[in-house]
C-alpha cells in the first residue's frame, strides 16, 4: 500500500511545515520588538505550570467540538462563521432549562443537551433557509446572527437573571447539584470536565458520518464539485440545510462542558469566542476528525502557556495571538502548497507507471 | 470534425498522404509576426503539442485549423503566455520572447479575445475596456475617445455607453475585441470567434477582420469550420495531434483536401453495423418546452422525441441551441415549462434527478470534469457517484467501500481503462480513461436509455474508438442512445435516425445513410432552403 503510506507522508507534512513557518515568523517578529528569542520558545517547550495541563485538555476538547461544527460546513463548502452566536444562544438556553431543575439528576443532564442541540441547529437553520430561499450568503447572515445572538442573550438573560446580594454578575439560575456532571479525572490542581467525552463522541460519530455513510458521500461531493454531486442527484438545497442544522447542532454541545462542569450557570462572565477558535481549529486540522483534534490540542496549549509566557519569558500573553494568527495563515498556505505539489506528483506517477506498462486491467 | 463543407461520408476512404496541395513549404512572404519554432508542450500523461511549427506574416489573417483536441487551445495558450512550452522557442516580430503571463504577451502585442466572453454584464462598455487598463487612458472622456477611435477605425460600431447587458453576442464580441486592440494589441488570438455567432454575425466580423488587416493588424483565429476558414483567412496552418501537419494558401485548397489534412487517415470511422432498431418505443419526449429565465426566447420549444429500443438517435446543432437544455430537462436538473419525458411507462417528467439517474437512465454529460466525475476522489468513489443508492456503492444508509472497489476493479478491466490502481485519483487519469471509466459506470446499472452528449470529445483516437464500440454494444443490446455530437462523422456513422436542433427546435429526421454533412449544416445554421424544410415536416407530418 505504497499510496497510503504517501497519503499519510501528505497529511502530516503539511502540519509539520505550517507549524515550522509560524516559528520562523514568530520568531523575527519577536526579534523585531527586540525580545529574546530562546527564552519563549523555552517557555512553550516546558511543562505547563499547575493546573494548566487539565485547563489544556478542558479547552482542548470544547475547541474540538466548535472546530468538528465548523468542519460540517467546510465538507460543503459552507462557511459557517456562526458557530461562535450557535453556541451561546444554545448554552444560554440549556443552562436556563438545567437550572429550573424540572427534571431530576442525569436526566435534566441529558434535556439540556437535546436543547442544546436543538436550539444550535435552529439558529444555525435561520442561515440555512436565508441561503436556500433567499440565496443569502451564509458568510453574511452568520456573522449578523452572532450579533444577533449576543444582544439577544443578554437581553434575555437581563430578564430572567438570578441576581444575587452584593454581586453585579448577572446569571441564569444555578443547576442543581444533582444534575452536576462528575469530573472525569480529578486532580489535585484540578478537574477534567465529565462532559469532554462529548469531543470524543462527536469526533467518531463525525467520522463515521463523513467516510461511512451514503449521506457523508453526498456531503463531500457537494463540497468538492457542487456541480457533480447536481448531476449525480444530489438536492444541494436539502444538504445545505442538513448539514447547517448538524453543524448547528453540534456547536450546540460546544458550551456543555464548562456549563456542567464548572459555571453550573450561564451569565456574563461565561466564556466567548469559541466559535471563531474553531474555525482556525478546523482549519488547521483539515476537517480530519484527527487532524481537528491535533488542531485543537494545539490551539489550547498555546492558550494555556500564555500566562507562563508572561511571568517567564517577560513577553505579553498576546504574542500567543500572534502566533495562532499566523499559524493559520502558514498552514492555510502549507496545504495549498502540499496539495499542489501531491497532484503533480500523483499526475506523473500515474503516467510514469502506465508508461512502465503497470494497470490494473488484466489487459495490460 | 466538424466537417460542413465536404460531401466526404465516413466510409470514403480518406487517403491523405498523397495529398497534393501548393505552397506547402515556402514560408510566408513579408515579416513574420509569430514565429513559433519546434513547440513541445506535455502535460502529465500526455503531449499536448509536439514540435510545432507556426509561421504567421505581419498583415495576414492566419487560421489555424484541427480537430477538437489536435492541441489548438493549447497552441494559442501558449503564444498568450498561459502555458509555457516545455521546449521550443517563440518570436514575436522577430525578437525571442518568453511569456510567463498573459500581462507579458500583451505587453509584447499579442492579444487573445476567448470563446467565452469575459465581461461584466451591469458595467458599460466603457467601463468593461478601462477595467485593469485604467493606466493607458484614465477612465473618463480620454478613455471615450480612444474607444470611439478605435471602433472607427475598424468598423466596430461599439459605443461606449452602453451596458454590456443590454448587447447582443456580435456586439459582445467586438467589445472583448475592442478590449484587446485599447491595450495595444497587434496581433489579435480569436478562439473559435464563430462557434457562438449566427451566419450574419459571422459576415460581420470577418468584415471587421479584414479591416483590422488591412490596418496592418495581424489576425490568428482558430476554428474548425472549414468553409469560413476558407473564406476568410489566407493562410491556413492544420494541426493534427498536437503537431503541425501542414501550412497551405487558402486560395489553393479546397475544403475537402483541408478535412482530409485534418483528420488524417488513421483515424477509425464510427459506422455501425446492420440496423438493430425495434419498433418498441423506449423514450418518449412530447412537447417539451422550457422557458429562459432570463425572459428571453424560449430554450427548448415543443420539443417531440422518440427513441426506440436499439436506436441512436444523434442531435445535430451548433454548440448553444438547446443541446445542454435537452440534456438537462431529460436528467431532472431543470423543469420543463410544459410537456412530458416518458421512458417506457415512467412518467419521468417531474422525478428528482437522482430518481431518474436509479431508474435507468445513462448520462455521459457533455463536461466530465463538472458533472460526472470528482477529480480529487480516487477512482472508487467515482464509481459510487451518480449511484450513492445503489448497489454496490451502498447497502441503505451505509457505503460499502469494498463492493465498489470490486466492481471498479471490474469495470477498469472490462473498459481498458488504463490505471496503475483504482486508488489514484479520477484527475490523474487522461480524458479518455476517464471517459471509459464514466461509461462502465453507466452501464453498470442497466439503463434503458443512454444520454451520451459529446461523448468523444477530448478522449485521444484510441478511446474514441473503444467508445464508439461501447455505443454500439448498447444499441445491440436494445439501449436506446441519445447522442448529442458536434461531430458530424460520428452522427453520420453512429445514428439510426439524426436530428438538428436549432435555437431549442428539433428538425424533421435525417437518415445518415443518405444525408450529407453539408445538410445537416445547412440545417444546423437555419440556411436550410424553405423547399427543403417542408419537405422534411410533410415527411414527418406523414409519419404521424
Amino acid at each position: 500500500m505504497n499510496s497510503t503510506l504517501r497519503r499519510i507522508g501528505v497529511a502530516v507534512a503539511a502540519p509539520l511545515l505550517a507549524i515550522a513557518i509560524a516559528v520562523v515568523l514568530t520568531s523575527i517578529v519577536l526579534l523585531a520588538l527586540g525580545n529574546a528569542v530562546g527564552p519563549v520558545w523555552q517557555v512553550f517547550l516546558s511543562t505547563p505550570m499547575q493546573g494548566v495541563a487539565e485547563a489544556i485538555v478542558n479547552d482542548a476538547a470544547v475547541l474540538y467540538l466548535s472546530g468538528i461544527a465548523v468542519a460540517i460546513g467546510f465538507r460543503m463548502n459552507l462557511f459557517n462563521i456562526g458557530v461562535d452566536g450557535q453556541y451561546r444562544v444554545a448554552a444560554f438556553a440549556a443552562a436556563l432549562f438545567a437550572g429550573q431543575g424540572w427534571l431530576p439528576g442525569f436526566l435534566n443532564v441529558i434535556g439540556a443537551l437535546v436543547l442544546a442541540m436543538l436550539v444550535g441547529a435552529a439558529w444555525a437553520g435561520i442561515i440555512a433557509v436565508l441561503k436556500v430561499t433567499r440565496g443569502v450568503s451564509e458568510v453574511i447572515s452568520s456573522i449578523m446572527l452572532n450579533s444577533i445572538a449576543t444582544g439577544v442573550v443578554s437581553w434575555l438573560l437581563f430578564k430572567v437573571a438570578d441576581k444575587q446580594e452584593g454581586s453585579n454578575a448577572t446569571n441564569t439560575k444555578n443547576i442543581p447539584e444533582s444534575s452536576h456532571v462528575p469530573a472525569l479525572a480529578q486532580t489535585a490542581t484540578g478537574q477534567i470536565f465529565g462532559l469532554t467525552i462529548l469531543a470524543v463522541l462527536v469526533g467518531i460519530a463525525y467520522w463515521y458520518v463523513i467516510n461511512h455513510t451514503r449521506f457523508g458521500f453526498d456531503l463531500r461531493a457537494t463540497g468538492s464539485s457542487e456541480s457533480a454531486a447536481v448531476a449525480s442527484g444530489v438536492s444541494v438545497k436539502k444538504m445545505t440545510i442538513t448539514a447547517m442544522l448538524l453543524s448547528g447542532a453540534v456547536a450546540g454541545l460546544v458550551g456543555m462542558p464548562q456549563l456542567f462542569g464548572q459555571d453550573f450557570n450561564y451569565g456574563s462572565n461565561s466564556q466567548t469566542g469559541l466559535g471563531f477558535a474553531g474555525i482556525a481549529v478546523a482549519l488547521i486540522g483539515r476537517n480530519h476528525p484527527i487532524g481537528i483534534g491535533f488542531g485543537a490540542l494545539l490551539w489550547a496549549y498555546l492558550n494555556g502557556q500564555s500566562n507562563a509566557l508572561q511571568i517567564n519569558a517577560g513577553v505579553n500573553a498576546s504574542l500567543v495571538n500572534i502566533i495562532q494568527g499566523v499559524m493559520v495563515l502558514a498552514v492555510v498556505i502549507a496545504y495549498e502548497l502540499v496539495r499542489r505539489w501531491d497532484k503533480r506528483i500523483e499526475a506523473r506517477r500515474v503516467a510514469a507507471e502506465l508508461a512502465a506498462g503497470k494497470t490494473a486491467g488484466a489487459t495490460a | 470534425m466538424c466537417v460542413i463543407d465536404t460531401t466526404d461520408t465516413p466510409e470514403a476512404p480518406t487517403g491523405v498522404s498523397g495529398i497534393a496541395v501548393a505552397d506547402v513549404t515556402a514560408p510566408p512572404s513579408g515579416a513574420l509576426a509569430v514565429d513559433l519554432d519546434g513547440i513541445t508542450k506535455r502535460f502529465p500523461g500526455v503531449v499536448a503539442n509536439k514540435d510545432l511549427h507556426l509561421q504567421v506574416a505581419r498583415g495576414t489573417i492566419h487560421a489555424i485549423v484541427g480537430e477538437n483536441g489536435a492541441g489548438k487551445s493549447t497552441l494559442m495558450k501558449i503564444l498568450y503566455g498561459v502555458q509555457k512550452p516545455d521546449e521550443g522557442t517563440i518570436r514575436i516580430n522577430g525578437d525571442e520572447v518568453s511569456f510567463s503571463s498573459p500581462k507579458d504577451a500583451i505587453k509584447a502585442g499579442v492579444g487573445m479575445v476567448f470563446q467565452h466572453f469575459m465581461l461584466a454584464d451591469n458595467l458599460t462598455v466603457l467601463e468593461n475596456v478601462v477595467l485593469g487598463a485604467e493606466k493607458l487612458h484614465g477612465i473618463g472622456s480620454k478613455a471615450r475617445d480612444e474607444i470611439k477611435r478605435i471602433s472607427d477605425a475598424y468598423g466596430l460600431d461599439v459605443r461606449p455607453e452602453m451596458m454590456v447587458a443590454d448587447l447582443g453576442v456580435g456586439a459582445r464580441q467586438r467589445v472583448e475585441i475592442l478590449k484587446v486592440l485599447y491595450r495595444g494589441a497587434k496581433i489579435l488570438i480569436l478562439d473559435e470567434p464563430t462557434a457562438v455567432l449566427v451566419p450574419q454575425e459571422v459576415d460581420e466580423l470577418f468584415g471587421n477582420l479584414k479591416e483590422m488587416k488591412s490596418e496592418g493588424l495581424t489576425v490568428l483565429f482558430i476554428s474548425h469550420k472549414l468553409d469560413e476558414v476558407r473564406g476568410v483567412a489566407d493562410d491556413i496552418t492544420v494541426i493534427r495531434r498536437g503537431t503541425t501537419i501542414d501550412r497551405v494558401k487558402s486560395s489553393s485548397v479546397t475544403s475537402k483536401q483541408l478535412a482530409e489534412l485534418m483528420v488524417g487517415s488513421q483515424l477509425p470511422t464510427p459506422e455501425t453495423q446492420e440496423s438493430t432498431v425495434t419498433d418498441r418505443v423506449v423514450m418518449q419526449i412530447t412537447d417539451v418546452t422550457l422557458a429562459d429565465p432570463a425572459g428571453g426566447p424560449a430554450l427548448l420549444s415543443d420539443l417531440d422525441l422518440t427513441i426506440h429500443a436499439g436506436e441512436v438517435l444523434g442531435i445535430a446543432g451548433v454548440e448553444g441551441n438547446g443541446q445542454a437544455e435537452l440534456v438537462e430537462t431529460i436528467l431532472g436538473m431543470r423543469r420543463a415549462d410544459a410537456g412530458t419525458v416518458v421512458v417506457e411507462n415512467d412518467d419521468i417528467t417531474a422525478w428528482p434527478t437522482r430518481r431518474i439517474r436509479e431508474n435507468g437512465i445513462g448520462y455521459i454529460p457533455e463536461d466530465r470534469h463538472r458533472h460526472a466525475l470528482l477529480l480529487g476522489a480516487p477512482l472508487w468513489e467515482n464509481r459510487m457517484l451518480g449511484h450513492q443508492r445503489q448497489e454496490p456503492a451502498s447497502k441503505g444508509w451505509r457505503l460499502t467501500p469494498k463492493a465498489a472497489k470490486d466492481d471498479t476493479q471490474r469495470i477498469v478491466e472490462a473498459y481498458d481503462v488504463r490505471t496503475p490502481s483504482i486508488d489514484v485519483t479520477a484527475g490523474s487519469l487522461s480524458g479518455g480513461n476517464q471517459q471509459k471509466l464514466i461509461f462502465g459506470r453507466e452501464m453498470s446499472h442497466a439503463p434503458r436509455v443512454l444520454v451520451a452528449a459529446h461523448p468523444t470529445r477530448g478522449v485521444d483516437v484510441g478511446a474514441q474508438s473503444a467508445i464508439w464500440d461501447h455505443i454500439k454494444d448498447a444499441r445491440r443490446e436494445g439501449l436506446a442512445v441519445l447522442l448529442i455530437s458536434a461531430d458530424l462523422d460520428e452522427l453520420i456513422g453512429l445514428s439510426d435516425t439524426i436530428r438538428v436542433i436549432l435555437r431549442g427546435k428539433l428538425s424533421g429526421e435525417f437518415d445518415p445513410k443518405t444525408v450529407t454533412a453539408e445538410q445537416l449544416g445547412a440545417a444546423m445554421t437555419g440556411a436550410n432552403t424553405p423547399e427543403n424544410a417542408t419537405t422534411v415536416d410533410a415527411q414527418e407530418e406523414a409519419a404521424r
